[in-house]
């Protein structure tokens, strides 16, 4: 049986990821700097720039999916009338703060619990959930939480949209300050986007490596590896390690080297991952021999539109660029791209039953695009986190028919 | 004489078919899959050639699938449900053709090309309505003999719509009926139709359509029903039920050819 090639930089990951962790617990118990929440794909660069060291819970939601806790949790925020089919990494996390548990203090010596924050930033852009889940913690703590209430369902992004959302930006840094007491440095926030912007180039090449034939990385690499683009953009450190993490899978195309061994397929994974199932779902592909080469998942946390020269529009048409945020003839013709860029044979389309903002499978998408492109596809009932809504016997008969068929 | 054996470990029931080099079948069997499937595929296995009358030696290839594949100990080769229907379906149906397959756990919509290529596929998502379970279920809480469900349906005077997805709510919703004094055939007519909506809605029902599977292998007017659903007539081959184990069987016969 074939064994799961690990990156080197793996092991500079965990350093980083490390070191993330500890400088927040440090800014918590010390209470200098001061702690922002944001969600993933919230304003993290204006956060950095007004002097927060920055913790992002939804990472903390996706370890508790794959370390296989958050089963334990989600009934505990399901108890309090936070639904089962509503998003699971806020079931999960709610429930992990009820129950007095975090994986970090399994993970990391010293750390005994998540960090209270200062304040709370969400963007919708994502969903309503995140705004739901800052407000249970805001309320909880009595703390002062704010956001971006983004669009949904945009074609072509417009001066409309960017100037509104880098309106709610600037009244957002306002809002901070006269919360927090911290002021914005518009040079530091110069430098955070373009540091940012770096990081998400730099990422983007790394994804991009998986284009060449075979290639030197799979999709459960991705999200393993997105952790510095997540939790990291705008600092140097993020830059320098997907810098590393470039040179080594470089060297790996140079010499051949296939993460999947004898790739005979090249899939693209549509949607969440299965968090709770990413070894057993990474060790049924490389059986198959068949790569997961791309998904809109990792490519979410590219963010090309940001420019230093002009951060606050920049910010704002990159925050509503996101694939996410956009309409299913923009996802369509996304997916084309990705299909010149990536070569790919077909589609999985994960249905994550509590995250209908990032299954794009329910609205005639896959079908049409296959209708178009003649790429099969298959959907996949799962969830990001609630491992009660997966059928792992299904999930693998579908996808083992579903390679069947593509080898003819 | 050379012989191929297919062997189907599904969630309710094993089935086990044997074909000569012609692809012609010598003999198949049915039994409850139980817990045990290692065990239960040694067995099926066994009376299979029995009652076909062959050798173990004689047996050329040998293809397992269903849910319990990988517990058939006797072979490596083992096919997905979705592979093996397709191709028992084709040697009776060698066209373009929409496979709607009813099992214990599991619906599957198969498109099939021309030469029997697999085309697009459909499962149904994790609920288990519309599955043989679902009439399992049923005629538990009813208390009525299986084979005795397609009788009731096609004598039944009237049928009853049963609004729920859900197995458990529908089967509140029918004994809510039957405390009414709603007669029990119109019950399972109405249980029967129910079936075959969940099916209709799992995919394009598209051209030539063949229904398999032990649900209709039992009830054929769940296939007279679906017909009904589409405005065309639905096929149904011999022996729907194995229908799973006799394409495990003919891939095995392939592999050798090829």
């Amino acid at each position: 049986m074939a064994e799961i090639r690990k990156l080197e930089t793996a092991k500079l990951m965990k350093k980083v990821m490390a070191d993330h962790f500890y400088e927040i617990d440090a800014a918590f118990k010390s209470g200098k700097p001061k702690v922002a929440w944001c969600t993933s794909v919230g304003p993290a660069e204006l956060l950095r720039a007004m002097g927060f060291v920055v913790y992002f819970p939804e990472n903390h939601a996706a370890i508790l999916g794959a370390s296989r806790a958050a089963n334990d949790c989600i009934p505990a925020a399901n108890a309090i009338g936070y639904s089962p089919e509503i998003c699971s990494y806020l079931t999960s996390d709610v429930g992990a703060y009820l129950k007095g548990f975090t994986p970090l203090a399994k993970i990391y010596d010293g750390i005994e619990t998540i960090p209270k924050p200062d304040v709370l930033v969400y963007n919708t852009n994502q969903c309503r959930d995140v705004k739901d889940w800052f407000e249970w913690y805001a309320r909880e703590w009595k703390v002062p939480c704010f956001g971006i209430e983004s669009f949904v369902n945009v074609g072509a992004v417009t001066k409309y949209h960017v100037d509104s959302i880098a309106g709610q930006m600037r009244k957002l840094a306002v809002d901070i300050t006269a919360a927090t007491g911290n002021r914005l440095d518009e040079d530091l926030l110069r430098e955070t986007v373009r540091l940012s912007r770096r990081c998400s180039d730099l990422w983007k090449d790394v994804l991009e490596m998986a284009a060449n034939k075979p290639s030197p990385l799979t999709f459960f690499d991705g999200t393993i590896h997105m952790g510095p683009a997540v939790c990291l953009r705008g600092t140097q450190v993020a830059v320098d390690y997907y810098e590393t993490l470039l040179k080594e899978l470089r060297g790996w195309v140079a010499e051949g080297v296939a993460a999947v061994a004898g790739e005979r397929h090249r899939i693209y994974w549509e949607g969440m991952p299965i968090w709770g199932k990413l070894r057993e779902n990474a060790k049924l592909f490389l059986d198959l021999k068949t790569c997961l080469v791309a998904s809109t998942y990792c490519n979410s946390w590219i963010f090309s539109a940001l420019e230093p020269d002009d951060p606050w529009n920049s910010m704002a048409r990159a925050y509503t660029e996101l694939f996410i945020v956009r309409d299913d003839d923009y996802k369509e013709d996304y997916y084309r791209r990705m299909l010149d860029i990536f070569g790919f044979d077909g589609i999985i389309f994960h249905d994550a039953k509590t995250c209908p903002n990032n299954s794009n499978c329910r609205y005639g998408l896959p079908q049409r695009f296959s209708k178009d492109t003649g790429i099969p596809f298959i959907t996949i009932d799962g969830d990001l986190n609630d491992l009660r809504c997966y059928s792992e016997e299904q999930a693998i008969t579908k996808i083992e028919a579903f390679i069947e068929q593509l080898d003819g | 004489m050379i012989s191929f054996v297919g062997i189907d470990i599904g969630s309710t029931t094993a089935k086990a078919v044997v074909v000569d080099q012609e692809g012609s079948i010598l003999a198949q069997t049915v039994q409850r899959s139980g817990y045990d499937f290692a065990a239960v595929a040694r067995d099926v296995f066994a009376k299979v050639l029995a009652k076909a009358e062959v050798e173990r030696e004689t047996v050329s290839g040998i293809v397992a699938t269903g849910y319990g594949r990988r517990n058939v100990d006797f072979t490596d080769e083992q096919r997905t449900e979705i592979f093996c229907h397709a191709r028992g379906v084709h040697h009776y149906f060698p066209e373009p053709v929409t496979v709607v397959d009813i099992g214990g756990q599991d619906n599957k919509v198969i498109h099939l090309g021309a030469s029997g290529e697999r085309l697009s596929f459909t499962m149904n998502r994790k609920c288990a309505a519309g599955t043989g379970a679902f009439i399992e279920e049923i005629a538990y809480r009813l208390d009525l003999p299986l084979g005795e469900l397609n009788r009731m349906a096609e004598t039944a005077a009237s049928e009853v719509t049963i609004g729920s997805f859900c197995t458990v709510f529908s089967c509140t919703e029918i004994l809510g009926m039957a405390r009414r004094g709603i007669p029990v055939a119109g019950i399972i007519k109405g249980v029967f139709r129910s079936v075959v909506k969940r099916v209709a809605e799992m995919d394009a029902l598209e051209g030539k359509i063949v229904m398999t599977g032990g649900v209709v292998d039992h009830n054929p007017i769940v296939a007279r029903m679906l017909g009904e659903a589409v405005g065309r007539p639905v096929a149904t081959p011999p022996h729907p039920q194995a229908i799973g184990a006799l394409g495990a069987a003919l891939i095995a016969r392939d592999m050798q050819e090829s």
